[in-house]
């Protein structure tokens, strides 16, 4: 029986390796993702473009100017002559934040007072308005402490020392590309397992396939095992990349990974198998496997923490392989986590891909007729 | 006789050629054909798969551009103003054409307002085309839900709703079993005779291009002849005989006289067998044969188109018999399939009601039907690909209930559609079926060997299936199911829209594969087909209407004014009877 | 003539509503699909980090250590957790049960007194946002207990700027009210190119195309009965977006329907034209979706600035992010919504959308001759 399975696998991967157009749909989009992901996916801000109104023009509303300038973070846009322009600036969004130096800000601070200064944040993208403000905050920061040192002043009560582990300069590719493994991985094998019935039943050759001695199980391990060899090959193709290409440092072993990997993949195959039993016609599968893919992305920390979702979204997240998986990639990959630290993540997965394989054999044995 | 001289052609091709570009390979489609339809005839346009008839429909309506030549409609440069001759044309394409997510009604407005039909004109008209097509009481029924001959004649009331002065079908008649199909020519006559419609048409039925005034046969994207089709047949005189009076089975009988030397073609027609000779003599008829009678007969249209076909193709010579692996020690005549009191509901409707029959061992039975008849849903039945509701089902002593899976190791299927995986190569799609069925290692190659071999496939080995002619991909099909040797075998329309000279070599091949013991459960809707089987029976509403030999079941409509009946005179009598009845109680 | 074209204009529009009407997969694709993106981005997904579990270690818990530590107790960014010793904090941290560990050495309090105290903060880099975040608002707790400290001591203040900040047009700095009205540019492609793609691929494939081009009926009649109903399904879909948007999440509603559903259509005719343009190169399902999830779908969810800062990503990519209208329509959906009719921001944006429907429709109409090659 082995070997009937074995060349019902050889079948499968040789139908989804010659059509040009499945095999574009395997390789083109998963790369055009990785590229554009590895690359454009970023909460790292730069280049904020910040316009400035230096009203009192003394050294230290210069020296404050020239920071800003200077910081890697900012890119001055516009000098202004009044704070009539900033809103204008600000609304347009030629500017994503707006630095006002009152006319008093070098009386006071050389009169021991706090100089007074405006900073205005464009708040449309929350985000991105939070961080500038982090970067601002620490500019001023930076300023603070020169001049107090320049001045005498004694060194402030206290200061933070801040440190992040596995990431230290905080780049956010580090967290995006490994995702990737994760959700690619996933795209593939559901496209994969999730059109095969029903691109079989459209083309009538499921019948074909019937009325031989396979059996229910053999037709099922054939279509789940391509789905797993190849989500196998692209995630492969994408640890590659991602510690080639992207320099993404790989601080586990390859055993935690790719034990999570077959988990994983085990799981999403058993979804396939089940979106595939239910569909009759190819554009029913695509649009079951669109109507999953796209929570268990948002919902699973791909790009968003769970921990910021409402309590009842996180207790549906754990229904999603993809928040486990995430977790292992992001683990093994950065923080170098072995098989103890990750066994929480890999029961769970077991547990779904049970599931939904034994769900996906019922309904599969249901659909038949 | 309906032409009116004044006119020039409804159409004429003048050196057009057209090909295409699939996969880096260029295909001629059409080469340098040069033809021309008259005005008021009904003109058939025949050939083999791939000879390039859809192409020359598509270029006379405008819907593709010739690489070159000159293509004139009606007088109109098709060409250059494909939009006036889509004004004056109507085109229905092979698949009909219709929305199947609309209703009858819908799918009527549409196409009446896209050719401009006005309003007044609209109700009388489509109540004239309703009634014709007796699709009135089904307006509101979505397309999608009509059978197959519905759907025809649907399609065709859509390209008639303004009568058109030229009429352009692709293959109007596959898949439409023999009632339909006369109810269509009936439309088309009158269409024709009446109206003065010219109507091109493609088939793949040759009996078809004998009601044609005018025939244009293709081969290979070349116009091969043209003419009346009386003078086709006129230029066979003397090469055609009927034979009889053999002591063999006709099966056998035509099997020996095709291997004849100068026997380009033998078939079975009515009680006799049909035999087309290269020469104008008989040919010397060897010993085993001796008690054949061999007299002249008159020639038919289709003796010409094969004599012709074969001269094209010389290699096309008769395929030789084969064999299908070991032969059978079983004794014959035991019973393979027994169906007893069989119903399958879908809801609340009867598909298959109360059906009982049997086939022994080594016969070809028939299973034919009007469309919609049943004779589907009680193959897949026997396949074991649904189960039936009630009744019992044995297929090679295995109750279907209890032991499918032993019961389709023994069978072979064959689906009405192409059912092969078009991406993989041949070899491929045997190794796979023949791994499917648990054949490995040597066992496997010899089986995949016998199967290149036999059915003319080594040449072809590495090619896609889905990039194979219908009659190869069905030869493949059959290769397919054949692998692990079955003693039963389930065709389910397999000569469906495949050409006249695959036809018979696929028919010889089931012929050697009953001698062989092979049991051969089959449906057609080529009623002269229906004369290779041993027994038949003749499904309407999903019930059995009749059983019996083809010579019984002829015998029953035999009248005196119809002494010969033929098979599908006999289908067509039955079936009509059988409505008479119906409508009486 | 005339009424002839109007006639078959009509017919096939009938026909177009009469097929969408009984397709549930594309009523699915124009308000389902859209509705279950919104529902998920407007309640589950959220950047902004609030309660984040913190491990805070005092090695030598003196009153100044403990005051230091109970401003973390009242911050709604932080659910603190006191560990005794480094070695048990950095086990939590490790196994993930905190986010970050905030380190007070045993000579914090004496250090406080003569200056320059160390407040040892260890955040987990690998999501390099929340880190960010997390960070941010440990800054924010010190500065701010320093600030006590110094009033209540009677020093001077320590910081010497008093930084007035002002956050415009979403003072709360809530993820959703951005996120939402840029996922309706999303939607829009769902139902303009991906479900228009779909259906002009479906008639290839089922052969109505060409029987319908064998009749008397022109391209551009063809073309503008597929733009048309569409164009009519993506506005519906676009007015329940609107709906949940403002009623369900209360995104504020700054701007004008007017301009909205003005620049909707836009966007709506660019989109639907690509999607044309999709199927007349694609002539099956399949592929046409495939192609119009990669070149519409994806770019209008990264590359749009939707989520991610387009003036952070590269200068190669940026370029990039030009080609693709959803850029364009989510700049004006986040100002329409949030920051109301700001001309400077609406029309350049529309005058790029209006130019790439120009180009694209003429792409079109060269490349959908009448001709089945």
């Amino acid at each position: 029986m082995a070997r009937a399975i074995f060349a019902l696998l050889l079948k499968e991967l040789l139908a989804v390796l010659k059509d040009k157009k499945s095999r574009f749909v395997l390789i083109g989009p998963p790369l055009i993702q990785l590229f554009i992901f590895g690359y454009a996916a970023t909460f790292d801000l730069g280049r904020i473009p910040i316009a400035v109104y230096d009203a009192d023009r003394s050294v230290p509303s210069r020296d404050l100017v020239a920071r800003f300038a200077g910081s890697p973070s900012f890119r001055l846009v516009a000098a202004l002559k009044s704070a009539r322009r900033i809103p204008e600036l600000i609304d347009s969004r030629q500017a994503a934040a707006a630095l006002l130096i009152d006319p008093r800000f070098s009386r006071d601070l050389l009169q021991g007072r706090r100089g007074p200064i405006e900073l205005t944040v464009d708040g449309r993208n929350s985000n991105t308005a939070l961080l500038t403000l982090g970067y601002a905050n620490e500019v001023i920061a930076d300023f603070e402490r020169d001049w107090g040192k320049s001045r005498g002043d004694p060194p402030p009560a206290a200061e933070i020392v801040p440190r992040a582990w596995y990431n230290p300069n905080l780049i956010s590719r580090l967290f995006f590309v490994p995702g990737l493994v994760a959700t690619l991985t996933q795209v593939v094998v559901l496209l994969v397992v999730g059109l095969s019935v029903a691109r079989e039943r459209e083309t009538g050759t499921f019948d074909q396939l019937l009325v031989t001695p396979l059996g229910q199980l053999d037709i099922l391990i054939g279509k789940g095992l391509p789905g797993l060899l190849i989500g196998g090959f692209e995630a492969s193709l994408i640890i590659i990349a991602a510690v080639g290409w992207f320099d993404v440092p790989l601080r586990g072993g390859l055993f935690p990974l790719y034990l999570g990997l077959v988990l994983f993949a085990l799981a999403v195959t058993g979804i396939g198998l089940m979106i595939s039993s239910l569909a009759a016609t190819q554009q029913q599968a695509l649009l079951g496997a669109f109507l999953f893919m796209v929570p268990s992305i948002t919902l699973s920390g791909f790009a968003t923490p769970i921990a910021n979702m409402p309590p009842t979204v996180q207790y549906l997240t754990l229904l999603n392989p993809l928040r486990y998986f995430l977790v292992v990639v992001r683990g093994v990959f950065l923080e170098g986590a072995g098989l103890g630290a990750l066994w929480q993540q890999y029961w769970p997965m077991a547990l779904i891909g049970l599931l939904t394989l034994s769900a996906a054999g019922w309904l599969f044995r249901r659909r038949i007729y | 006789m309906r032409q009116r001289a004044d006119d020039g052609p409804a159409l004429l091709f003048e050196g057009v050629s057209r090909s295409f570009r699939t996969g880096g390979r260029v295909i001629r489609a059409l080469d340098t054909v040069s033809a021309s339809v008259e005005r008021g005839a009904l003109t058939g346009l025949l050939g083999p798969d791939g000879a390039g008839k859809t192409t020359l429909l598509r270029l006379a309506a405008g819907l593709l551009k010739p690489d070159r030549g000159r293509i004139s409609v009606l007088g109109i440069d098709a060409v250059k103003e494909p939009a006036r001759v889509q004004e004056q044309i109507s085109y229905m394409p092979q698949n009909f054409g219709l929305y199947e997510d609309l209703s009858v009604r819908e799918n009527l407005d549409l196409y009446a307002d896209l050719k401009g039909l006005a309003t007044a004109e609209r109700q009388a008209r489509f109540g004239e085309l309703l009634n014709m097509t007796g699709l009135g009481s089904f307006t509101g029924r979505l397309a999608g839900r009509l059978s197959g001959g519905m759907k025809q004649k649907l399609g065709l009331a859509c390209a008639l709703l303004r009568t058109p002065a030229l009429l352009f079908l692709d293959e109007p008649t596959v898949g439409v079993d023999p009632l339909s199909r006369r109810e269509l020519w009936q439309l088309i006559d009158h269409l024709t005779g009446a109206q003065g419609v010219s109507v091109l048409f493609s088939t793949a039925y040759l009996d078809e291009a004998e009601r044609c005034d005018a025939v244009l046969l293709l081969h290979e994207g070349r116009l091969l002849a043209s003419g009346d089709p009386k003078s086709f047949a006129a230029r066979m005189d003397g090469r055609s005989f009927l034979a009889s009076g053999a002591g063999e089975t006709r099966r056998r009988a035509v099997e020996k006289l095709s291997r004849l030397a100068g026997v380009i073609d033998a078939r079975l027609e009515g009680g006799h067998i049909r035999l087309v000779t290269r020469e104008k003599r008989a040919p010397p008829l060897p010993p085993e044969l001796a008690g054949t009678e061999l007299f002249r007969t008159q020639p038919r249209f289709e003796d010409s188109f094969v004599a012709l076909l074969r001269a094209a193709s010389p290699e096309g010579g008769p395929t030789p018999a084969f064999s299908a692996g070991a032969p059978r020690a079983a004794a014959r005549g035991a019973e393979e399939i027994v169906v007893r009191h069989v119903s399958r509901l879908f809801g609340s409707f009867r598909a298959v009601d109360a059906v009982s029959f049997s086939v022994r061992r080594g016969e070809i039975f028939g299973l034919l039907g009007a469309n919609g008849a049943g004779k589907t849903t009680m193959f897949r039945m026997l396949c074991g690909l649904i189960p039936a509701n009630s009744g019992e089902l044995r297929v090679a002593g295995y109750d279907l209930r209890r032991a499918a899976a032993d019961a389709r190791a023994q069978i072979g299927y064959m689906a009405q559609k192409f059912s092969l995986y078009g991406d993989l190569s041949v070899r491929e799609n045997l190794r796979f079926f023949a791994s499917a069925y648990r054949l490995f290692g040597a066992r496997r190659r010899e089986r995949m060997a016998w199967a290149l071999e036999s059915f003319d496939l080594a040449p072809l080995a590495e090619t896609a299936a889905k990039d194979l002619s219908l009659g190869h991909k069905r030869r493949l099909q059959l290769a397919s199911a054949l692998m692990h040797e079955p003693q039963i075998l389930f065709l389910d329309e397999p000569t469906s829209g495949v050409d006249p000279l695959a036809r018979r070599a696929f028919w010889r091949q089931i012929g050697a594969l009953a001698e062989e013991g092979v049991t051969i459960l089959v449906t057609t809707h080529f009623m002269e087909e229906a004369e290779y089987c041993d027994r038949v029976v003749i499904m309407a509403e999903g019930r059995i209407l009749a059983e019996g030999t083809p010579a019984t079941l002829k015998a029953r409509v035999e009248s005196p004014e119809n002494p010969e009946p033929t098979m599908e005179e006999a289908f067509v009598g039955l079936l009509e009877a059988a409505a008479r009845e119906a409508r009486a109680a | 003539m005339r009424r002839e074209a109007l006639r078959r204009l009509l017919g096939l529009l009938r026909k177009e509503f009469l097929q969408i009407g009984r397709d549930s997969s594309a009523l699915a694709i124009a308000f389902l699909l859209p509705s279950i993106l919104l529902l998920l981005f407007g309640y589950g997904v959220s950047l902004d980090a609030k309660a984040v579990p913190i491990a805070l270690v005092a090695e030598h818990p003196d009153p100044i250590a403990a005051s230091f530590m109970g401003k973390f107790a009242h911050s709604p960014y932080f659910r603190p957790q006191r560990f005794l010793t480094l070695e048990s904090a950095q086990k939590a941290f490790a196994a993930g049960r905190v986010e970050g560990i905030v380190l007070l050495r045993s000579d914090f309090g004496r250090k406080v007194f003569r200056g320059g105290a160390r407040i040892g903060v260890i955040v987990n880099g690998v999501d390099a946002n929340t880190a960010r975040l997390v960070e941010g608002y440990v800054q924010n707790v010190a500065a701010n207990w320093l600030e006590a400290r110094a009033r209540s001591e009677g020093l001077p203040s320590p910081s010497l700027i008093r930084a007035d900040v002002r956050v415009w047009f979403n003072p709360a700095l809530a993820s959703r009210n951005y996120l939402v009205p840029g996922l309706m540019a999303i939607n829009m492609t769902l139902t303009g190119a991906l479900l228009t793609a779909l259906v002009v691929a479906r008639e290839w494939e089922r052969g109505t195309m060409e029987a319908l081009m064998a009749t008397p009926v022109r391209m551009r009649e063809i073309l503008f009965t597929k733009l048309f109903p569409y164009y009519v399904l993506g506005m519906g879909g676009m007015a329940v977006s609107w709906a949940m948007a403002v009623w369900l999440f209360g995104v504020p509603f700054k701007g004008s329907l007017f301009v909205l559903f003005a620049t909707t259509s836009l966007f709506l005719l660019a989109t639907l034209v690509m999607g044309l343009l999709i199927s007349s190169i694609a002539r099956n399902q399949f592929l046409a979706a495939q192609i119009a999830i990669v070149v519409t779908f994806l770019p209008a969810f990264i590359l749009s600035g939707f989520i991610f800062d387009l003036g952070s990503m590269p200068a190669a990519i940026r370029l990039i992010t030009y080609l693709f209208a959803a850029r364009y329509f989510v700049a004006i959906l986040q100002t329409i919504f949030l920051a109301g009719d700001i001309w400077s921001v609406i029309l350049p944006n529309a005058a790029a959308l209006l130019a790439m429907s120009v180009l694209l429709l003429a792409a079109a109409r060269f490349l959908a001759r009448k001709r089945l090659d």
